[in-house]
């Protein structure tokens, strides 16, 4: 259909404020199929406030959302899932007390039968949904079981099959490992790739580089409302993200439990609180660096 | 189940995870009716010991608290589904109220034949129904403040208007009204069956439950009633009309008080501004002890329907057990209380998974 030179997504220098608050500022990013483009900032760097207007939740002020290389403009969420975007946030995925398979085809359900007997095709739904989950590697024995009973990982995981299914060319996932488990996110980021080798787009909005650097093939970093840049695996090393993305507040926070120490004793800790804030220093110097 | 997880075989981390879980759950939760439908055999149980010599048992006394839960059953059935699908209607009463108002005012005052009255009253409930989801859905407010406010504002207007209509707060004389034999036997006629009579209105109480229990299980709108009882913004995100359901649901609640109120009217052959008073609540009570969580988003439409039997079976029983009636309420209260803390056991079980 169309070649690597069109992205499945394009934001260009899009825009967006808040009253008198800049939430975002001409902020340029991309994603291609069969792509991981992972999108990286402290809190309050706007990536909340980008994933909105490229999953129709707001429109931009300025700039352009290009699907296909043809603009968009979205009025509603459902307005961009009919676009193929679907996204899938933190905690707001799936409906705890509600079965396996009736979350799945929540407000898509398959339907049989005409006029007045016309009904939820259950028998399929729990089909579909077993085998969709087969492909994805997860297992259910019973599409009743309310997800409640599920772990966050397999919560996650379910969405994203749910959203393949239903056609998604591009993936929005929200912090989808946040609060998961060392092994869980482990999961989570399988079906990730599985998502990314079956050609979709995915963007990964994530605070932990140690869950992006593995599976992402590009990085947008954002730093209050504004893009710091966007680089290739090849083109920067773990150590350079974290310190151009959480190295402050990581440090910061460093700097501050030591002064908590410090209660205690005074004089060794002054010196750590020191070191630390040199670190600091150092990376918001390499963030600098490597902005220009 | 256990041997698909075996043949699921190594390599899968969250298969074995499972598998313990889903068989405590599977045991303790197997229906969110469950409950109830212990607590209506052991209230049975109850009555038939302590009664049981005074004709609880007998076939008159079966058909006594039968009418008894029909007539409640019916609103709880659609309070039900409204509750499942995460909301309230403290306004039913008074809808009740109001609309066997219009049925006897509009036929026995201005000559109206009695099937357009039912038709006009049907138009209010539908009427009153959708300003409630509007209201609620528009305003975001907690739909028990707005429908408590509903329920003075229609209970208030239905004394006020009569009064000022008829000068009266009864209005009867339907029995002369045109259409009223044919009326009587849709809404109000009886069934001999043993030599006791069952009214009309358990065939309409068991015919409603059966269509709320299809709706839920069976079709695509239950599945939405659901999960925006579950969470309403989860659904909005995968495109359930939020808003049609909720519209929906109100409108569905009060069709049940207008049901219940020609009922009334056609049975009684007229009406009182102050009949349906409290059913609102009542109807809560039997939903709830139904297994139907107060939350939203879980319970059943049979769960309501065995909730109405034991609120039926309750008040006729302590009637045959020769017990004042004043100590129903007690009875009542303490089922409440009793049902809720197992629903709150439930719940826990149903999402206490690993978060």
């Amino acid at each position: 259909m169309s070649t690597q030179a069109t992205p499945l997504i394009e934001v260009d220098n899009v825009s967006k404020y808040f009253g008198s608050v800049i939430a975002l500022k001409d902020v340029s990013m991309s994603v291609d199929r069969g792509e991981v483009m992972c999108l990286l900032g402290d809190n309050g760097a706007g990536k909340s406030t980008l994933i909105k207007i490229i999953s129709g939740v707001y429109p931009p002020d300025e700039g352009q959302l290009r699907v296909d290389g043809n603009a968009v403009r979205f009025t509603s969420p459902r307005h961009a899932l009919d676009a193929g975007i679907a996204t899938v946030y933190q905690d707001l995925a799936m409906i705890p007390l509600m079965g396996i398979a009736r979350n799945f085809f929540l407000g898509s359900e398959p339907q049989r039968g005409w006029g007045p007997l016309r009904r939820f095709d259950t028998a399929r739904a729990d089909r579909v949904t077993r085998e969709e989950l087969a492909k994805m590697g997860i297992l259910v024995r019973d599409t009743s079981q309310p997800v409640g009973t599920l772990s966050g990982g397999e919560r996650q995981s379910i969405a994203i099959a749910r959203a393949v299914y239903f056609g998604a060319k591009v993936l929005i996932l929200d912090e989808p490992t946040a609060a998961l488990g060392v092994k869980e996110a482990g999961v989570v980021l399988r079906y990730i790739a599985q998502a990314r080798a079956r050609g979709l787009g995915v963007v990964l909005i994530t605070h932990n580089v140690h869950h992006a650097y593995p599976i992402g093939d590009r990085f947008t970093l954002l730093n209050r409302g504004r893009s710091v840049g966007t680089f290739r695996k090849s083109e920067i090393s773990r150590e350079e993200v974290v310190a151009m993305m959480a190295g402050g507040e990581e440090l910061d926070e460093l700097s501050h439990e030591l002064e908590e120490f410090a209660r205690s004793d005074r004089l060794a800790a002054a010196e750590l609180v020191e070191s630390a804030r040199n670190l600091a220093q150092e990376a918001s110097a390499v963030r600098e660096d490597t902005a220009r | 189940m256990a041997v698909t997880s075996k043949a699921a075989g190594p390599g899968n981390v969250t298969v074995d995870e499972r598998v313990a879980r889903v068989g405590s759950l599977r045991r303790l939760l197997v229906r969110p009716e469950m409950g109830a439908v212990s607590g209506a055999i052991l209230v049975w149980a109850f009555f038939a010991i302590v009664a049981g010599d005074r004709g609880f048992l007998s076939l008159n006394g079966t058909a006594n608290y039968l009418v008894v839960s029909a007539e409640l059953g019916i609103l709880a059935v659609a309070v039900a589904l409204l509750m499942i699908g995460g909301e309230f209607d403290l306004s039913i009463g008074s809808v009740l109220g109001a609309c066997g108002m219009i049925v006897a005012v509009l036929s026995a005052q201005h000559g109206w034949n009695i099937w357009a009255a039912i038709a006009a009253s049907l138009c209010f409930a539908l009427l009153i129904g959708f300003i409630n989801g509007v209201f609620v859905h528009r305003t975001g407010l907690p739909s028990f403040i707005v429908t408590l406010g509903m329920l003075f504002v229609i209970r208030g207007a239905t004394i006020g208007l009569t009064r000022r209509e008829t000068g009266r707060t009864q209005v009867g004389g339907l029995a002369k009204v045109d259409g009223y034999d044919a009326a009587h036997k849709v809404f109000a006629s009886h069934v001999e069956i043993g030599g006791a009579s069952f009214s009309v209105a358990i065939l309409w109480w068991l015919g409603i439950a059966a269509l709320a229990t299809w709706i839920l299980l069976r079709t695509a709108f239950g599945n939405w009633i659901t999960g925006v009882g579950g969470s309403a913004q989860a659904a909005r995100n995968v495109g359930v009309p939020v808003a049609r359901v909720r519209i929906l649901l109100f409108m569905g609640t009060a069709v049940s008080a207008w049901l219940v109120s020609v009922i009334q009217a056609v049975t009684f052959t007229g009406s009182d501004v102050l009949r349906g008073q409290f059913r609102e609540f009542y109807a809560i009570v039997a939903v709830v002890i139904g297994g139907t969580l107060l939350t939203g988003g879980y319970g059943t439409a049979i769960g309501a329907v065995l909730g109405a039997l034991i609120y039926g079976m309750v008040q006729q029983g302590i009637v045959f057990a020769g017990v004042d009636a004043d100590w129903f309420q007690v009875f009542l209260g303490a089922m409440l209380l009793a049902a809720v803390l197992i629903n709150r056991f439930v719940r826990n079980r149903a999402v206490g998974g690993v978060r």
